[in-house]
């Protein structure tokens, strides 16, 4: 294989992009060295085993893919604004709007939620770690080598160009040749892996970590929200493991699973992807209905209305999420008696969705509202939902979706439900839980400003696309028509907004990492729940001690009981697992597997495995167990955290 | 953290023994899924076998039984094996695991011989959608029994220097549970692939 | 739990002659019996589930109240094998009956 095959050339823009790969990473390698820090990242962060900072690690790298994929949704942005615009070619836009789907929904939505429940999930349950740390770290390293690997197509071998669905025959090895949708494939088995293993992390921490006195239908909103999404992630998650599997066989070994030969049969991988797709729409807005509970009931100040009806609906529509995937091909064909089927059982999941919104109407309802940043987005959330979820009803009317399906129409639903949902309560799940992890507020004014920017531009850019949609125009079109003009322009427009709303953002970040009181209580929203009973910065350990839980809003009663989470009459030594570098480094094997497997290098791809199987064979013989932390020193950081 | 539970086996002695073995069930019940995707899709390719041969021309019953018989027994001496060690046998429970392993190994190898014999037929991985679909079922399993081998072989090592302990029972504990599953596995592919196949 | 008490694993021996049995008579049916195929198939596949339930009862210790993890894993179980009725069935409906 000759260089220029192996990497991308001939686009100026990816040119351009190798040169800022380059320049960033000599620029971190740089400022590694010179400040001496390279010890400090291996022993703070690439071995940590702290759910903590596995949380602040996925945080960090879902920004910086929200920040990849929002710069291939620009540039689709731009080539859209005109028609006849030539500033992407068809193969390049193919390329960008399969990554900029991808990315969002992978290694965006999924990493930036499962970050938040890394984080404060144990904080809200009252757990000292999840139930296995090492596993954890395992799924984050994963993620991120899954991540790295889908990402670096575009500067090596070329990106994948059949969409996030990678419909066969399309994406297959015929009709596809070349590393790209091999890509696709192993970057997303690579994370998956992680995925699956956090998913039953969370599970069993959930559900056997809690702390005395909480019962299940105690524990937070946004911990059950947890719980439920677990539950659909461990099992849809084995369904796309499977689907993405054969077809890496079908591309690398030649079987004929999706193929038009061979009396293979490419509709069979949309059924296995939309059986796993649906149920993920679901593991990514279940946790932000979560997000949202908790800001709506802090600032509301007021204990969230019909807790059980919350929890009920969200299992309802747990189970209802892995009962409706064929609304996702119904032209293919399958006859009116399968369509009709499935056309109820989309419109049911409506229901338990309207019973939430309704409950959170509910609490809202003669409350005294606390308009902070985070409430902002929780407010800005319902109606703008509400517009997702109908339209959403309406493409689950089978005969009405022939007209519908794979237009722009299509793409403002979901749009309006990711967007308005998932990213929405990120940043709000962000914003709020930001002192509890970084010890500061983000500054408010630049909060509203940059949520104000964002959301009048998430409205800008997709209310207009249900139009266009309606007129006609398709999804996944390079090039528009002058009909399609005015609406196009002024998407374009709002998506600017939206960027500007991102980029001041993360800006605020920086301002109030410089400006920002720091908190001294750990309570900084007067907050209702166990997490904001911990000490600020949070010791690694969590709580010294913990009181039994009498009530969901365990902490308001904890505040009118003088209880803390330090009683010194009740300490005792704590157990806590060490760090280990092994995840990083089997993961990074795995992740050279995976690249070699992407050329289809079989035998390097090999060595690879057995480097990772040689790394398993090494924690099997392993018999470091943690370490105690002792009395005096939980004394000792409790009294100077607590300035006692 | 470490609750003893008088009277309770070994392996459920420790919180942390506890926790492992029910996130061990859980992942079984996310590999249910992964099996069934499989035969989902064996299923729907049935009869898309293309100019290759048809599963009715090639199976035959006395090897599958036999491959059958193998990997039951061997689920019944991991049973055993267990049994062995709740009585504290180190001796019993590794005795049993070796017997366990050499009847896995020996369906292995009636698996291997059975797709060399398939493939000298015309009846290969890229031959058919319906190949791919039973290669890739079988073999999915073929390679669970494969990684079972030799997970069992690195606790029957520190079996022989530790012997039985909390870490230890635990381990084996988890690995008969895999152990298990995978004959429940088999069941299925027996019924659904073998004898559906040999009827339909 | 009794078995872990006794000498003579008896539990596991009875699962295990109900397995080679069940195992026999799903062998006979399929090839000894003239019973239509569509019966066939219905039959077999109940023997199987059966006999995945004595492994995960007999076998398994699948509701152990030692284990401390209550009706977890037979809950988990349970949703498992409902997940992959769905996947099944609702493929072979979809992609197959349709046609
Ligand atoms: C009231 C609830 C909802 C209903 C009834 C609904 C219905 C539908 C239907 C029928 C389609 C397929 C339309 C077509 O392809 O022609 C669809 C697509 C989609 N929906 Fe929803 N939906 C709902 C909520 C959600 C939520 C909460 C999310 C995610 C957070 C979501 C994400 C998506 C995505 C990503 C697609 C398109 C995938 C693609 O083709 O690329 N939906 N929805
Ligand atoms: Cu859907």
């Amino acid at each position: 294989m000759n260089l220029d095959e192996f990497f991308v050339t001939g686009e100026p823009l990816i040119y351009a992009g190798m040169v800022s790969i380059v320049l960033v990473t000599s620029a971190m390698i740089f400022l590694l060295t010179y400040f001496k820090k390279w010890g400090w990242l291996w022993r703070e962060w690439l071995t940590t085993v702290d759910h903590k900072k596995i949380g602040v690690m996925y945080i960090l790298s879902a920004l910086a893919m929200l920040f990849r994929g929002g710069v291939d949704a620009l540039m689709m942005r731009v080539q859209l604004a005109f028609p006849d615009l030539n500033f992407l070619n068809a193969q390049h836009y193919n390329e960008i709007f399969t990554t900029h789907g991808t990315i969002m929904i992978i290694f965006m939505a999924m990493p930036f939620l499962i970050g938040l429940m890394n984080i404060i999930v144990p904080l809200q349950i009252g757990a000292r770690d999840f139930a296995f740390p090492f596993v954890n770290a395992l799924s984050f390293w994963s993620f991120f080598f899954g991540a790295l690997l889908f990402n670096i197509s575009f500067v090596i071998g070329g990106s994948p160009d059949a969409g996030w669905t990678s419909y066969t025959p399309l994406a297959g090895a015929a009709m596809n040749p070349g590393p790209g949708q091999n890509f696709y494939l192993l970057g997303l088995q690579l994370s998956g892996i992680g995925t699956l293993a956090t998913g039953i992390n969370l599970m069993v921490t959930i559900l056997k970590m809690r702390a005395p006195g909480m019962k299940l239908f105690k524990m937070p909103i946004f911990s059950w929200s947890t719980l439920v999404t677990s539950f659909i992630i461990i099992f849809a998650f084995p369904i796309l493991t499977v689907a993405l599997a054969l077809m890496t066989i079908d591309r690398i070994f030649g079987s004929q699973f999706f193929t038009l030969t061979g009396e293979g049969l490419p509709m069979m991988w949309a059924n296995l992807f939309w059986m796993w797709g649906h149920p993920e729409v679901y593991i990514v807005i279940l946790p932000a209905f979560g997000i949202f509970s908790e800001v709506i009931a802090t600032f509301a100040k007021k204990r969230i209305f019909g807790y059980h009806a919350m929890v009920w609906s969200m299992i309802l529509i747990a189970g209802l999420s892995f009962l409706v995937w064929v609304h996702h091909f119904f032209t293919m064909g399958a006859g009116a008696f399968v369509n009709s089927v499935f056309s109820v059982s989309t419109m049911l999941i409506a229901v338990p969705t309207g019973v939430k919104i309704f409950n959170w109407l509910g609490t809202l309802y003669k409350s005294k509202i606390q308009f902070t940043t985070p409430m902002m987005w929780a407010l800005a959330f319902i109606p703008s939902f509400v517009i997702g979820g109908v339209t959403g009803v309406m493409l689950g009317m089978a005969a009405a979706d022939y007209q519908f399906h794979n237009s722009y129409f299509l793409i403002a639903h979901f749009h309006y439900v990711l967007i308005a949902g998932t990213v929405f309560a990120c940043f709000a799940g962000l914003e709020y839980w930001y002192p509890k992890m970084f010890g500061h507020k983000l500054n408010e004014k630049l909060g509203k400003l940059s949520f104000w920017l964002f959301v009048i531009g998430f409205h800008v850019t997709f209310l207009p696309q249900y139009f266009l949609g309606l007129d006609g125009m398709p999804r996944r079109l390079f090039d528009t028509a002058p009909e399609w003009f005015t609406l196009n322009f002024i998407s374009t427009v709002g998506a600017f907004g939206m960027g500007a709303g991102f980029a001041l953002f993360v800006f605020n970040i920086y301002y109030s990492y410089r400006t920002s009181q720091r908190e001294t209580t750990g309570d900084s929203w007067d907050g209702r729940t166990l997490e904001w009973a911990t000490p600020t910065p949070i010791p690694h350990y969590n709580f010294a001690t913990l009181p039994t839980i009498r009530d969901i809003d365990a902490f308001v009663e904890m505040k009118k009981r003088n209880e803390t989470t330090y009683d010194e009459s009740k300490l005792k030594p704590i157990h806590m697992p060490n760090n280990s570098g092994q995840p990083f480094i089997m993961m990074a094997l795995l992740f050279m597997a995976s690249f070699a497997l992407v050329f289809e290098w079989i035998t390097l791809s090999v060595i690879f495995l057995v480097g990772v199987l040689i790394m398993m064979v090494i924690r099997s013989f392993d018999e470091d167990d943690g370490h105690h932390v002792e009395v005096e020193e939980i004394k000792e950081t409790e009294r100077s955290l607590r300035g006692l | 953290m470490s609750t003893n539970v008088n009277h309770a086996p070994l392996e459920y002695q420790t919180e942390h023994n506890q926790m492992s073995i029910l996130g061990f069930w859980i992942f079984l019940a996310a590999e249910v899924v992964l099996f069934s995707t499989l035969f989902a899709t064996y299923a729907v390719l049935f009869g898309r076998t293309a100019d290759a041969p048809t599963p009715s021309e090639l199976f035959e019953l006395d090897i599958v039984l036999v491959m059958t018989f193998l990997l039951l027994t061997s689920s019944f001496t991991c049973g055993i094996a267990i049994h062995q060690m709740r009585h504290g046998s180190n001796k019993g429970l590794i005795t049993w695991m070796i017997i366990t392993l050499a009847l896995g190994l020996g369906f292995l190898g009636f698996e291997v011989y059975e797709f060399i014999h398939y493939s000298h037929e015309g009846a290969t991985l890229p031959s058919s959608a319906y190949w791919s679909s039973f290669y890739v079922l079988a073999g999915t399993h073929g390679l669970h029994v494969t990684l079972g081998i030799g997970w069992a072989i690195l606790l029957l090592i520190q079996l022989f220097k530790k012997g039985i302990t909390k870490v230890t029972s635990r381990k084996v504990f988890i690995i008969s549970l895999y152990w298990h599953f995978l004959d429940v596995i088999w069941i299925f592919i027996f019924t659904s692939v073998y004898l559906i196949g040999m009827v339909v | 739990m009794s078995n872990q008490t006794k000498r003579i694993p008896t539990h596991h021996i009875i699962g295990f002659v109900l397995s080679i049995l069940l195992t026999i008579l799903a062998a006979w049916t399929t090839i000894g019996s003239d019973l239509s195929t569509n019966w066939i198939i219905t039959i077999i596949m109940l023997l199987a589930v059966i006999q995945a339930g004595i492994q995960l009862i007999m076998f398994m210790h699948i509701v152990e109240p030692e284990s401390k993890n209550g009706h977890v894993p037979w809950n988990m179980m349970f949703h498992g094998f409902v997940t992959a009725s769905i996947v099944v069935a609702g493929s072979i409906f979809v992609m197959v009956y349709a046609f």
